[in-house]
């Protein structure tokens, strides 16, 4: 121990090394970048983890998969719903029971409200990140207005643990197909001010363009996934390659960029935002009749090992579960985007300017408690 | 009509016949420190409230608006708070130069202050090379600067001090040179002058295109000067934390923040006395009762309109654009905004030679 703390220290005379975080504004969280630099260019980048390390993966095993489900909206926050649909569906699969399509269609008119709201989140933050502090407040004023729909059906803005295996908690408010209607057309009248504010901005072009430029190879080769690595051409959207709950019903476009760099990384999530809208504008008035919950007698995956992955609003996240037929699992492993995402940024930013890798950072929508669970 | 000469004459005459010499000129002196003092800090709080008001608006927000009408007492209750506040002592700083540091800052914009015309005769000297004067302790900020980031001993403020040096001394060119080229037209280093020689319209009209290229580079210029957004790269929170200032706390911390503000007021403030004619009110070619009832306004009142004009559109331009980085920060003042400038300066001396303005 003595010895490593001494290399840091020899470290630390050779070169300029600066911590950015565990608390520092462009994190987002408690993550730590130990930035190696020459001047204002950054040399190296060490990403350190493991600050907000709850050892869900732990707690889980000692959890039924009804209780359990309320854990995993505590990783990646911004997309809690389809954190929750990654297990649920994982119970099912394991359980091989379905459903009915009136749960599916409500599971995915969630989760793509909830892909919208993340994304109105990143570009908030993302546009704060490069010093635009006014794309905050136009971000957080349209993800009221879902968050207000959640809170309507669910009873909660931010985690909303509706989904349980084998259906949902309850069924949807009497409002909830007329609001979801208004927001779509509130919300295509206000994307286009986000492209006013920033995407037509020249410093914010001279900003993104061409930096932090990811090839199709790295994204492949560092697992990163989403919208990060839809922006290098990657096709990973698990909408598309193994389409779940009501995703075979709707049509839509995998969004892909082929640039690679923040700009590319920035308009599929822009673009994003409008097909969601498209997807919701499919399902929302079709929500065909049905029970909301299977009359299952006890929620108890066989024996076995299952796995399921979704589409969250960063990317791939996966669900393994080892069960021995018990109520709760032996072994459950995520495999959350963003730890996958993170390890890539030293490839990225290397090179680049100080205030690139916070551009860099940014563009790859990091959430820290989904990093370190 | 509103000539401030003849009540700042009898208050000097009044001292000179009751004091002797010596004290007439102290108190003098102290008067006028009071007043600037005075000014300086009401202003510096209000404009911080116009800038919270200003962006709060810009933002679907109210701003401040508990303390006070409408929040009015925001900023003062802000002060007393920041004078309360502990000073943190930093170990390892350099304690002599980290506390002289704000000092320098602020001590540069309250000289600048001295030599701004508010008004015809209110202005605390005018000396003969007023432009000059301006420039000269304007840039002495960047020393404050650039001593707060040493001397904090910390990383994020050396970068963030760097960044500031290269940036102020860079974009002090700009802003001499585009105010060169009114100096040019002017004829005059002094601002009594120059504002006399925009009696018959202001420079941003009468000046034909250079001048009011001169003016737009003199706005992204000195916008930069100041450190605001968005060229704040000396403090840059999503990158430095708070750059510079990063160690400071309480009234010091306030210093810096006052100075960033009134750096703001005074680059405002020249740029309506070089280019939109200082106090001067506004005239339409002959029309003789719209010029009249334009008169009847004080010139305080057309002084601090156009200066608050000034001051929104920066403002302005803080709350809608994203930073530059260092890099594009400065190739946009060597390799376009310098150019222009010089090709500029090149244009309104011919002008000026052939006696082409109006």
């Amino acid at each position: 121990m003595e010895e490593t703390l001494m290399d840091i220290d020899l470290k630390e005379k050779e070169e300029y090394i600066i911590n950015m975080g565990p608390q520092h504004p462009s994190t987002h969280g408690v993550l730590r970048f130990e930035t190696c630099l020459q001047g204002e260019k950054v040399k190296y980048i060490i990403p350190h983890c493991g600050y907000i390390h709850r050892g869900i993966e732990k707690m889980c095993e000692h959890l039924s998969y009804q209780q359990l489900i309320h854990l995993t909206d505590r990783m990646d926050y911004l997309s809690a719903h389809i954190n929750n649909e990654a297990v649920a569906l994982c119970v099912e699969n394991a359980m091989q029971v379905e459903v009915s399509d009136r749960v599916k269609y409500i599971r995915t008119i969630f989760a793509e409200l909830t892909r919208i709201a993340s994304h109105q989140l990143w570009w908030s933050a993302f546009g704060m990140d490069l010093g635009a502090l006014t794309t905050f407040f136009y971000g957080l004023r349209d993800r009221e207005q879902i968050l207000d729909i959640f809170e309507e059906t669910t009873g909660s803005r931010l985690t909303q643990s509706f989904i349980t295996p084998g259906g949902l908690m309850a069924d949807i408010h009497p409002n909830f197909q007329k609001r979801i209607k208004e927001f779509i057309k509130y919300f295509r009248t206000k994307l286009p001010e986000y492209d006013q504010l920033l995407t037509g901005n020249i410093i914010f072009r001279e900003r993104t363009k061409g930096i932090g430029i990811m090839d199709k190879e790295t994204a492949v080769d560092y697992g990163v996934t989403g919208p990060s690595g839809r922006g290098s051409g990657f096709q990973c959207d698990i909408r598309k390659i193994a389409p779940y709950s009501a995703y075979p019903f709707v049509k839509f476009n995998e969004i892909t960029e082929t640039a690679g760099d923040t700009y590319a990384r920035y308009l599929v999530r822009i673009k994003e935002m409008w097909e969601s809208l498209n997807i919701l504008e499919q399902l929302v008035d079709n929500i065909p009749a049905g029970q909301i919950m299977l009359e299952l007698k006890a929620v108890k995956a066989p024996k076995g090992e299952y796995y399921q992955r979704v589409e969250t609003a960063r990317g791939e996240l996966g669900v393994y579960i080892v069960s021995d037929g018990g109520p709760s699992p032996a072994r459950i492993k995520f495999r959350t985007p963003n730890f996958s995402n993170l390890f890539v940024i030293n490839k990225l930013a290397a090179g680049h300017k100080i205030a690139d890798l916070v551009a860099i950072s940014g563009s790859l929508d990091l959430v820290i408690p989904d990093i370190d669970r | 009509m509103y000539d401030f000469t003849s009540l700042i004459d009898s208050i000097t005459g009044y001292l000179d016949s009751t004091f002797s010499p010596f004290w007439a000129g102290t108190i003098s002196m102290v008067l006028l420190g009071v007043v600037i003092l005075l000014f300086y800090a009401v202003l510096g709080l209000y404009l911080v409230y116009a800038e919270r008001k200003i962006c709060a608006r810009m933002q679907n927000r109210m701003g401040p608006n508990r303390v006070g009408p409408m929040g009015l007492f925001q900023t003062i209750a802000d002060l007393i708070k920041l004078l309360l506040k502990e000073l943190i002592l930093i170990r390892n700083a350099d304690n002599f130069l980290f506390n002289i540091a704000p000092f320098i800052v602020i001590v540069a914009s309250i000289m600048a202050i001295g030599a701004i015309p508010f008004a015809k005769g209110l202005q605390a000297v005018d000396l003969n090379i007023g432009v000059l004067y301006i420039l000269a302790i304007s840039s002495m900020g960047v020393i404050g600067i650039l001593i707060a980031g040493w001397a904090s001993n910390s990383k994020y403020s050396v970068i963030g001090a760097m960044r500031s040096g290269a940036q102020v001394i860079s974009y002090e060119l700009s802003v001499g040179l585009a105010l060169l080229c009114i100096i040019t037209y002017a004829g005059s280093m002094q601002f009594s002058e120059i504002i006399a020689s925009q009696e018959d319209g202001w420079w941003l009209f009468k000046g034909h295109i250079p001048a009011v290229i001169a003016f737009v580079v003199y706005l992204i210029a000195g916008t930069a000067e100041t450190n605001r957004g968005p060229f704040d790269l000396a403090e840059a929170e999503s990158e430095l934390t708070a750059g510079f200032h990063t160690e400071y706390s309480g009234i010091k911390f306030a210093f810096f923040f006052l100075a960033e503000y009134m750096n703001m007021f005074i680059i405002a403030a020249i740029a309506t006395t070089m280019f939109l004619g200082g106090w001067l009110p506004f005239h339409l070619f002959q029309w003789q009762g719209f010029n009249r009832v334009m008169d009847f306004i004080p010139p305080v009142f057309w002084f601090f309109g156009k200066t608050a004009f000034v001051i929104y559109l920066m403002m302005w331009f803080k709350w809608t654009f994203p930073r530059l980085r260092i890099d594009q920060l400065l190739s946009l003042e060597w390799k376009y905004l310098l150019p222009i400038n010089l090709m500029n300066l090149i244009l309104i001396a011919f002008l000026t030679l052939m006696e082409w303005h109006f």
